[in-house]
């Protein structure tokens, strides 16, 4: 009897819990937008930062040849599937007060937060860059040479027509910055109206049992995974009907 | 700074090229492109027609001996004084025009000008229509004509053709090489692989017979079609020389036994 009482308590808490958070989100309520807006921020700051140093990392591993390629190119995809949390603490011992970046105090700051996810994603953007680079670079190498096309214009013919690949491998990007919840919390701190972004406070509010905005918030990412994965499906889709590639 | 100097006569002087151990060019020695016209490069499959191109093209290094340009040491790709089309077309992902616009645009040449010679380039190869489609959207034949256009655009002195016309109908055939001659007429010289011997007649001027990486005949095309010197070259010409290796109706290669892999 009192398993089934509290069973239907629970089931009437989550369906509070549901239709607030709806509310929540319909509304626009202030400290849910608030939080939603500084998550995108630091994590498309992140990715902003990964692409501009993946891809010309992604270029150089996939067209040069030098010692060390072939080590560098293992530990870069074994980095994709580096732990947040791990991340999360080396930024953390980098950044803290003994550490030696100590000094710029940019522990618990978005900046730090901006710093771990831009580690995070480095290696998924140079890792997919490579193989997009390496396959149009094996196909495309005698006729551009032929061409007389020079450094910089085969690094912009490669990435002009790589531009549908590389694009899904900067969502890729994106998709982990913005699920990843380890490596903001360590150097963010979580702190509310500072570092609390969408993952951080889903863990919060949800062991202080505060479901709502717990919720509002997944379902948030939830709709961002969502367009995230369209997008790159579109663009995969589109690129191959129209060249083939 | 562009070269004004043609790059040709490429003079070769004991060029070597190997995959892994193996010889595939062998000491070879000669002066191609000397005369004006199309010089033919005929050999049965794996003589090394492919190969040879591409050194005389400057995009592959030969791994003994020099080759010159004209007065220069290096091919001076980035000049566009020559040009090469491929046995399979490489097309980037854009339209058929502006694939022709990029190899103008590394060229330098100003925007209208550009536009200009891409319409021409394309009326040319009966391709006007395909002026906005994606390049590899285009059948093969279709791709092939691309190739040739956008080597047109460069008015290059020298054009290099690797068996371009091996998988086209008898039409595309015939359009590619009415462009070729057009080129030649116009002043290029021309240097093309082919085991076709119907094209080689119509078309060569000079014929160069490669067997097994080695030049077994170099000579008019007049001199080789009214009958070659070579044993080998005659087996050719009559249709008996059917493979590269041990079917091939003579064995009279001196260096044999260093083939035998």
């Amino acid at each position: 009897m009192i398993c089934r009482q509290n069973f239907g308590g629970s089931m009437n808490d989550l369906w509070q819990a549901m239709t607030t958070a709806i509310n929540l989100l319909v509304t626009f309520d202030t400290s849910l937008v608030e939080i939603v807006v500084r998550s995108l921020g630091v994590s498309l700051t992140a990715v902003f930062l990964a692409t501009v140093l993946g891809l010309p990392l992604g270029a150089v591993m996939a067209l040069s040849r030098f010692p060390g390629r072939r080590v560098l190119l293992v530990i870069t995809h074994s980095l994709m599937g580096l732990p947040p949390v791990v991340v999360g603490l080396i930024v953390l011992l980098m950044l803290s007060r003994s550490g030696p970046l100590g000094a710029l105090g940019l522990l618990f700051t978005p900046t730090a937060m901006i710093i771990a996810q831009t580690i995070l994603v480095l290696p998924i953007i140079a890792a997919l860059s490579t193989t997009v680079f390496e396959s149009l670079w094996q196909e495309y190498e005698e006729q551009l040479m032929s061409l007389g096309a020079g450094p910089r214009a085969r690094i912009q013919a490669l990435l002009w027509d790589g531009r549908f690949a590389l694009m899904t491998a900067v969502l890729a990007g994106f998709g982990r910055a913005n699920a990843e919840v380890g490596a903001v919390m360590i150097v963010g701190g979580n702190i509310d109206h500072v570092t609390r972004v969408m993952t951080t406070a889903i863990a919060l509010e949800a062991s202080r049992g505060d479901l709502a905005l717990a919720l509002g918030l997944g379902i948030v990412l939830l709709l961002l995974s969502l367009a995230i994965n369209t997008a790159s499906y579109s663009v995969r889709e589109f690129a191959r009907q129209r060249y083939q590639a | 700074m562009i070269s004004t100097t043609p790059p040709y006569p490429i003079r070769l002087d004991k060029v070597w090229f190997h995959a892994r151990t193996k010889p595939l060019i062998k000491d070879l020695s000669t002066t191609i492109a000397d005369v004006e016209g199309l010089t033919m490069i005929l050999g049965p499959n794996g003589a090394g027609k492919s190969l040879l191109l591409r050194l005389c093209h400057g995009i592959l290094p030969a791994h003994d001996g020099q080759i010159s340009w004209g007065e220069r040491q290096d091919p001076g790709l980035q000049d566009q004084r020559q040009a090469m089309v491929f046995q399979r077309p490489v097309h980037l992902r854009r339209s058929a025009a502006g694939n022709i616009d990029f190899a103008l645009k590394l060229h330098g040449m100003p925007g209208p000008e550009r536009k200009l010679r891409i319409k021409e380039a394309l009326d040319l190869t009966g391709l006007s229509r395909y002026h906005d489609t994606p390049a590899r959207l285009l059948s093969f034949g279709e791709q092939q004509r691309l190739a040739l256009a956008r080597a047109w655009a460069l008015a290059p002195d020298l054009l290099l053709l690797d068996e371009p016309t091996a998988n086209l109908d008898p039409a595309a055939q015939r359009l590619i090489e009415e462009v070729l001659q057009k080129m030649i007429a116009g002043g290029t010289r021309v240097l093309m692989s082919s085991h076709d011997l119907n094209q080689a007649r119509r078309l060569a001027s000079q014929v160069i017979f490669l067997y097994r990486g080695r030049i077994k005949e170099q000579t008019s095309a007049e001199k080789f079609f009214a009958g070659p010197e070579n044993d080998l070259a005659q087996a050719f010409l009559r249709g008996e020389l059917l493979w590269w290796r041990r079917r091939a109706v003579f064995e009279p290669d001196p260096d044999k036994e260093n083939d035998d892999f």
